[in-house]
């Protein structure tokens, strides 16, 4: 029941899967391919930098059923948002989508997201037709000035992106949903389907996943547990949670007087 | 100035040396908890004898999963595109040192095009420019003219020629220069004057300061490097390189780096490299730059034969040149009489894309678009237009 009518809508288009897939750092296209499949992912990302379009077979593009998947370019490798905007661009040119995850990190050591450069090309490119998902920090105010420069939906990290270290970034997390009118979708970070399910617990709209199905031993099988980690979550959610008490309160120290 | 030349001055050879020779298992092993993110002092530790002896497995295995988890199961692919033999310089270990009694060659631009067609149609999309030191054969306009040609070909160009002013760079980023490779060869001084006899070559401290250059004048990749085999204590040589690395990444944060570990090979010259460094030392040198730096760019070249690019592959490789000519017009044009030094794996590139799919990992031939600095091309085309505008309203005023 709960699949029929919890749909995720971002610019209007409706998606079933809520886990969004990159394709990074994959064995090889058949493997990616087959991890897509089991992931039932309809939202996957790819680096325009490594996209060949022109050529006579893409090592990505090929290997994805654009029947049932929405192909999301990403604008990595860019450093400011003149770069940024070129590229998206150049990515609504070659592929035919004005979807684009803005992505704009001018540190290439540990890819972090500039704030600045990415609200100036999020407002820039939403005037331009672009349905446009930005990657940032998990910054609640910067999120809420992504949304009303047009902002999709948003991309808060969870944590710094390829480390698997997971919700480091929970508390803020947990502010960005509650405020946003927009889809908030974890990015970055996530290294384990429970990780995963904690941030749908937690009210997430998605997650996007890559190193950790790209790099697991077998990324098929960890698609699959992804999928459905991402399920559970969701559904935890939608169903509510119990409240979490630190310690038990089998005596009232404090107030038992009153009804002895 | 400030240049990583005032880093260096205030750095003992001697007492790094010593540090390296006297580090204990304690020190090895906290390096290897702290998971890598451990500093020099840890980078100092992996180096040592110590680490090579007992801990070579285990930190063959941290570099590998670390490698893993940053760069995945993919392997980036690029070719050298020889321009020029001509050189200026007196090196006692190169095949292009002046003294060499070769045919000198420099590409025209229709040569250039025939390697281009040569090398795309192998499937190459990541080019690597090389040059001698001739700052007359192959002036800044001669690498301006063909890194516009090639930008329109290939999808990244990066280049290893003669160090040259910040002014230059930045002209040449704006032809769409992607990354420069400068290796220090060695950062003993005393090492490096007895192997850099004539030339431009001989100033060591101009070399030292070439990263800075780049740095500033705002290139993407820089590559660095020793040439082992040319100074005894490669521990100690690698070292600077790692702090040379280190003093880079903080002061230019914008810009990625690459460590390449090039051993010396049999050349149309006659030194023998004066030390050997063994599989075993190699091995180690890898595992330790990986350990302190995640996301290094990791390079090895044909130097290498095919067995051993083989097994150093999953520790820590994330890019490799394949099928290389290392003369001029090598893939195309002329014969191999030219080259700067012979290759050892002399497999296709197709095999060694073979290799790698038998391997687990995905051969990637593009990692870069072209079009990337069109925004550059484009801004600098537009402050072009603007000054002859502002000429022109500047004649009207007069």
């Amino acid at each position: 029941m709960i699949e029929k009518v919890d749909e995720l809508k971002i610019s209007g288009e409706a998606f079933h899967s809520r886990l969004f897939v990159g394709t990074g750092k994959f064995q090889s296209g058949e493997i990616l391919s087959k991890a897509v499949l089991a992931s039932k992912s309809q939202m996957v990302t790819v680096a325009m930098k490594r996209a060949n379009p022109t050529a006579e077979k893409d090592s990505i593009l090929d290997f994805l059923d654009t029947a049932n998947v929405r192909i999301l370019p990403n604008t990595s490798g860019v450093r400011d948002a003149k770069e940024a905007i070129f590229v998206a661009r150049m990515a609504r040119e070659a592929l035919g989508t004005n979807w684009l995850k803005l992505e704009i990190h001018p540190d290439p050591k540990y890819l972090m997201p500039d704030p600045v450069a990415t609200l100036e090309a999020t407002r820039e490119l939403s005037k331009d037709g672009f349905v446009v998902l930005p990657y940032c920090h998990a910054d609640p105010v910067l999120c809420k000035l992504l949304e009303e420069a047009g902002a999709a939906a948003v991309m808060p990290l969870g944590s710094p992106i390829g480390s698997n270290q997971g919700l480091e970034s929970r508390e803020f997390l947990r502010i960005i949903i509650e405020q946003a009118n927009v889809p908030v979708v974890v990015d970055a970070g996530i290294g384990a389907p429970s990780q995963a399910s904690e941030a749908m617990e937690m009210g997430a709209s998605a997650v996007l996943v890559n190193t950790a199905i790209a790099v697991s031993p077998d990324p098929v099988i960890m698609g699959k547990a992804f999928a459905g980690a991402v399920k559970a979550g969701r559904a935890a959610h939608l169903a509510g949670l119990g409240n979490v008490r630190k310690s038990a309160y089998a005596t009232s120290p404090l107030t038992g007087f009153l009804s002895s | 100035m400030n240049s990583f030349l005032d880093k260096y001055e205030n750095t003992s050879w001697a007492n790094i040396s010593s540090r390296i020779e006297l580090s204990t298992r304690e020190d090895v092993e906290s390096a290897l908890n702290s998971e890598g993110r451990c500093g020099l002092q840890g980078f100092a530790a992996l180096l040592s004898p110590i680490a090579g002896i007992e801990y070579l497995e285990e930190m063959a295995q941290l570099a590998h999963k670390l490698t893993m988890q940053r760069f995945g199961k993919v392997i980036r692919l690029f070719a050298p595109m020889y321009l020029s033999n001509e050189c200026t310089n007196v090196c006692d270990y190169c095949g292009f040192s002046l003294g060499n009694k070769i045919p000198r060659k420099t590409l025209s631009i229709a040569e250039i095009l025939k390697e281009t067609a040569a090398l795309r149609s192998q499937g190459f999309e990541h080019v690597l420019l090389v040059t001698g030191e001739s700052a007359n054969k192959v002036s800044t306009d001669y690498l301006f003219k063909a890194i516009m040609v090639l930008n329109e070909y290939f999808s990244n160009v990066s280049m290893e020629v003669q160090p040259l002013d910040q002014s230059d760079y930045q002209h040449l980023i704006k032809a769409g220069l992607h990354a420069v490779l400068v290796y220090q060869e060695t950062y003993d001084r005393k090492s490096y004057a007895k192997h850099h006899i004539k030339g431009k070559k001989t100033n060591f401290n101009w070399r030292l300061e070439t990263a800075d250059r780049l740095g500033r004048a705002g290139i993407n990749k820089i590559g660095l490097g020793c040439l082992y085999g040319l100074t005894e204590d490669w521990r100690t040589d690698s070292f600077f390189a790692a702090l040379h690395l280190d003093y880079l990444e903080k002061k230019y944060w914008q810009t990625s780096f690459s460590m390449s570990f090039p051993r010396i090979r049999p050349y149309e010259g006659e030194m023998s490299p004066l030390v050997d460094l063994q599989n075993r030392d190699l091995v180690q040198l890898l595992c330790a730059f990986r350990i302190f730096n995640h996301e290094l760019e990791l390079s090895l070249s044909t130097r290498e034969s095919p067995a051993l690019r083989e097994q150093l592959l999953p520790i820590g490789i994330t890019t490799m040149s394949a099928g290389s000519k290392t003369n001029p017009g090598g893939y195309s044009v002329s014969d191999d009489s030219l080259e700067q030094f012979s290759i050892s794996d002399e497999r296709s590139p197709v095999e060694v894309a073979q290799m790698l799919r038998l391997k687990g990992y995905e051969p990637v031939w593009k990692d870069w678009d072209s079009s990337y600095h069109l925004k550059s091309k484009f801004e600098s085309s537009k402050s072009m237009l603007c000054d002859e505008r502002n000429s022109s309203d500047m004649q009207m005023v007069s």
